[in-house]
């Protein structure tokens, strides 16, 4: 099965679940999670069921397309259900089932793994699961998100798409991927993960990103004062992937780290509140739609 | 009395492997202990545990709780009755409140003073009603771990999803977080059914075993086993069972089916540890090695399920495993370009704690408290040399990408690059061994230059800590501070070094307050440090068998050299089962007991003494100075101690210590203090038990 079909089986059993399908938040990330579609929607009361693809940058992880296993920007399918439902675990294994997998032909495991992001305030518990001993997807309970606790508690799942269609497709590099018919992850992303690296670990402008993680954090926390939830939050995403470049090219030190990390936290955990009080103000619309819905 | 089993079983999503042992006998252990309470007989509990469930099956549980007799303490006899004898209302009011009358009263003294009591009948009651506690024993489990779910404010290891609780074939009715207890339990999450009928209790294991789940641990556990030995049996291989590894394996399976893959031998080329490491703390498989001890290019994974399909299991493992080993073998490539130099610069800049410094300054400590021991204890320059190299360059290899990806290879590491880059084994050994033991099965470092880094490292860490006020309180050892001190002191002694812990201490303590981390006055840190040692010695001593009177006699004055210390517990401890060993320590005692009256030290004056006994006593005790000047080992020691006996004797009874005599009881004090300071070196001696 080609990633693209892989893709489509997924958003196909996930929309069959109840879920919103989304597309691919358009500001630069380093994991699904901080999507606003996950971070901020686990914050409240309110429900919510979403699934999307969300193409995800580690600069530090960039080779400039050399390594078999490693990608500046690869792809995570991403699921967010809150309340988290009483039957997730048998809802996920059946994508697998819906992608070929069959249970009764492997060996999957859920292995404890505690998932924590504390330049987000976010932790959680749950499982890595394994698939035949290869970690492909990520399964977690969130406890807290931007510093506040989680009530309801949202699941989000996490499958890492080039690691299980490696598996699928039983390639050994990742740029053999065959995306779709014709055409492989090397055709795509070839160039640009030559590209990015390169940029990330050699033509970077250090200066010019230190100046913009400044900017950026006034802007966010400027926004914040004004109530101006989304706008801020994409400037707290950026001032995320910039420190993410800068951190790659080693233009942090150890001290220095700490205090970038506390700044993110701080830009977090203030989004996180603002989002709740505004919402807050808007009296949680999503429950009183879903009591309406359920009254009529 | 009529009897049934009763089953109880939490069934959940997965658990931490971790967790589960201790669980199972947590919830164990409190069931046993609530039928115990509430005077309900039974036979014997069986533990089952898997990571979806964890299941008591208490056999021949009584339907009623036995009968019994419960004493109620009511009003004072004097309050209770009156002076002409009539009960008070008090008294009746106590009765009445009892549900008994006045004539049940009978007086029982407390503490002098007699109390009116009643003693009333209780009948058991059929357990049945009893029996929905078992909700709250369920509750009451704890976990390092908790969390919540869906929109529930319950905390628990992970999601509640089924219960049984069985009382015979009734089921016991209660629900917690939305589920309701049944007589369903699950099977194999894949190759078992999900819906299963219990018919009794009883059943549970064997109707288990036809859903694929083997739910006792440790006959899951001897599968394991003997599935591997089948493997190593077929294949002549060794498989090297970690005990670590065999329990969380155990833990992460409901159906354990062993299997093994290969590897390309290319990455043979990579040192054993890291493929060994690879494989176990990403993969949690076992390594294989031939019968001569080779590290073969195979492994053995075991499954959660059966039989059917394996090659193809195998595969997907071989393919993940192959994915590691070739970034393990990149990372140690990577590493080649590593300089010594260079790695020693980017320590610089590595924080060890925030409020300690960084790993380079700690280094640098260390180094310098090398030296100083080395001194002290008159090393060969040799070995001092390579411990000072080894010191400055002990923590090169944190910067090494094989140590950022494996922790735990610290040091192992650190020795394979500092051979590759020219340093020497001494060296080279050092480096690894600085970290030993690394637990408490780990022995001690092997070179006289390991066991000094070793030493001054773990001295620097545990003193740094208590300089902030950081110190082991209960459960609470976030540095493992204990594990170091002991590994200190079983290194002294294995070294058998001549130099006190008071010494040690001080060395490093001076140096970390010249560093200016200390935030606390020294004195207090250096008392809290050797009380701190203290206990970690009285630890060994007691894992060493010795009683305890002797590790406190033993302990009773300064540590001084441990090592000797433990020579003197290990003579005294020997000497214990002598005959006459009552008897001379009571004569030793008495000389401490009376020295204590005295608390300076002054000079003997032989011609202040009035009779022959103390002649003798003090000619044997300048006999005794002078054999002991040139170092006697503690066996010795101890039996010069002892044959000073007649002669203390003699002396007690024959002189009296407190004369009246105000100069003749200052010089008869000062003889008893000068010997008590010798009795003292080997033990408080007063501090034994003797019968």
């Amino acid at each position: 099965m080609n990633i693209q079909n892989m893709i489509l089986t997924l958003q196909k059993h996930w929309s069959e679940k109840g879920c919103i399908l989304m597309q691919a938040y358009d500001v630069e990330k380093g994991a699904g999670t901080m999507s606003p579609y996950t971070f901020l929607r686990a914050i409240g009361p309110e429900p919510w069921n979403v699934a999307y693809v969300e193409p995800s940058r580690r600069p530090a992880d960039g080779r400039y397309g050399e390594n078999p296993n490693r990608l500046y920007q690869h792809h995570q399918f991403q699921v967010i259900m809150k309340p988290s439902p009483d039957n997730i675990q048998e809802i996920y294994l059946e994508s697998l089932k819906a992608l070929g997998i069959d249970p009764l032909e492997h060996d999957i495991r859920f292995v404890e793994d505690n998932w924590e992001n504390p330049s987000l305030g976010c932790a959680g518990l749950g499982w890595e699961v394994w698939l035949d001993g290869m970690e492909i997807t990520q399964f977690t309970y969130f406890q807290q998100v931007g510093g506040l606790d989680c009530k309801p508690v949202s699941v989000e799942i996490t499958y890492g798409i080039e690691r299980l269609a490696s598996y699928i497709q039983d390639k050994e590099n990742v740029f053999d991927l065959e995306w779709t018919n014709g055409f492989t992850v090397r055709d795509i992303f070839g160039q640009p993960e030559y590209e990015h690296s390169k940029y990330t670990f050699e033509t970077s402008d250090q200066e010019m990103l230190f100046n913009l993680f400044n900017i950026y954090e006034k802007e966010a926390h400027r926004q914040m004062d004004e109530g101006l939830v989304h706008p801020a939050y994409d400037y707290v995403l950026k001032c995320s992937h910039v420190f993410n470049i800068l951190d790659a090219r080693g233009a942090i030190s150890v001290t220095e780290r700490t205090g970038y990390i506390a700044r993110c936290r701080n830009l977090a955990k203030k989004v996180a509140k603002t989002f709740y009080e505004e919402r807050e103000k808007l009296g949680f619309p999503i429950i009183k739609r879903k009591e309406q819905v359920e009254n009529d | 009395m009529t009897k049934r089993n009763l089953l109880l079983e939490i069934g959940l999503e997965e658990m931490p492997a971790r967790f589960i042992t201790d669980t199972i006998n947590q919830l164990a252990s409190k069931v046993e202990n609530w039928l115990k309470n509430n005077n309900i007989g039974f036979d014997g509990i069986h533990l089952y545990s898997t990571p979806r469930r964890l299941a008591v099956l208490v056999m021949n549980v009584d339907e009623r709780q036995e009968d019994s007799v419960e004493e109620a303490k009511g009003p004072a006899k004097k309050i209770a009755l009156s002076e002409s004898g009539e009960w008070s209302k008090a008294a009746m009011g106590f009765t009445r409140g009892q549900g008994m009358s006045v004539d049940d009263i009978f007086f029982k003294e407390i503490n002098g003073v007699e109390y009116a009591h009643i003693s009333k009948f209780i009948k058991g009651q059929e357990i049945t009603q009893l029996l929905v506690e078992l909700q709250a024993i369920v509750t009451s489990l704890t976990f390092p771990k908790n969390m919540r779910w869906a929109d529930l404010d319950m905390r628990y290891v992970r999601p509640i999803k089924w219960l049984v609780a069985m009382f015979g074939n009734d089921v016991v009715p209660f629900e917690i977080a939305g589920v309701q207890t049944g007589n369903v339990t699950r099977g194999h999450r894949f190759l078992g059914e999900d819906n299963v009928i219990l018919s009794n209790p009883e059943a549970y294991e064997e109707v288990l075993l036809g859903q694929y789940v083997v739910a006792d641990a440790k006959k899951r556990k001897d599968a394991i086993i003997s599935q591997l030995e089948k493997i190593e049996e077929e294949n002549g291989w060794v498989i090297p069972v970690d005990e670590d590894l065999l329990e969380e394996v155990n833990n992460l399976v409901e159906y354990p089916t062993a299997l093994y893959g290969r590897f390309e031998e290319e990455f043979l080329e990579i040192p054993s540890e890291v493929l060994i490491t690879s494989m176990k703390e990403h993969q949690r498989y076992f390594p294989v090695k031939s019968a001569d001890g080779e590290l073969l290019p195979h492994f053995i994974t075991i499954r959660n399920g059966d039989h059917l399909h394996i090659e193809k299991v195998a595969r997907g493992n071989e393919k993940v495993l192959r994915a590691r080993l070739a970034d393990a073998a990149f990372f140690y490539k990577e590493d080649q370009k590593l300089q010594i130099d260079a790695a020693l610069a980017k320590l610089k800049n590595i924080v060890y704690h925030e409020e300690i410094g960084t790993i380079a300054e700690k280094a640098e400590r260390v180094r310098k408290l090398v030296n100083l021991i080395a001194e002290r204890l008159d090393f060969a320059a040799d070995v001092t040399k390579a411990a000072d190299r080894a010191a400055q360059i002990s923590k090169f290899d944190l910067v090494s990408q094989m140590v950022y990806e494996f922790p735990e290879l610290q040091g192992i590491m650190g020795e394979k690059y500092a051979l590759q880059k020219g340093e020497s084994q001494e060296v080279a050994a050092a480096i690894n061994e600085h970290y030993m033991p690394r637990n408490a099965n780990d022995s001690v470092p092997g070179t006289p230059a390991g066991a000094l880094v070793a030493i001054a490292d773990k001295l620097d860490t545990i003193i740094s800590f208590f300089s902030l006020g950081i110190i082991p309180s209960g459960s609470q050892d976030p540095y493992a501070l204990r594990r170091q001190a002991t590994g200190i002191v079983q290194t002294l002694i294995e070294k058998r070094w001549d130099i006190s812990i008071e010494k040690l201490v001080g060395f490093s303590l001076s140096l970390i307050s010249d560093a200016g981390i200390s935030k606390r006055n020294d004195e207090e840190i250096y008392h809290e440090l050797i009380q701190f040692f203290k206990l970690r010695v009285k630890h060994l001593l007691q894992e060493r068998g010795i009683r305890y009177d002797i590790n406190d006699a033993v302990l009773g004055g300064e540590l001084g050299s441990v090592s000797e210390l433990t020579e003197k517990a290990d003579a005294l401890q020997a000497a214990s089962s002598d005959e006459g060993f009552k008897e001379s320590m009571e004569s030793l005692s008495r000389v401490l007991n009376i020295a204590s009256k005295k608390d300076v030290l002054g000079d003997i004056n032989p011609e202040l003494f009035e009779n022959e006994y103390e002649q003798k006593l003090y000619e044997k005790y300048l006999d005794l100075g002078r054999k002991i000047e040139s170092g006697v080992d503690a066996v010795t020691y101890y039996q010069l101690l002892v044959a000073m006996k007649p002669e203390i004797n003699d002396y007690f009874d024959n002189t009296m210590v407190m004369s009246d005599n105000a100069e003749v009881k200052e010089n008869r004090l000062n003889q008893m203090a000068a010997l008590a300071v010798l009795i003292i070196k080997m033990a408080k001696v007063n501090e034994i038990v003797v019968k």
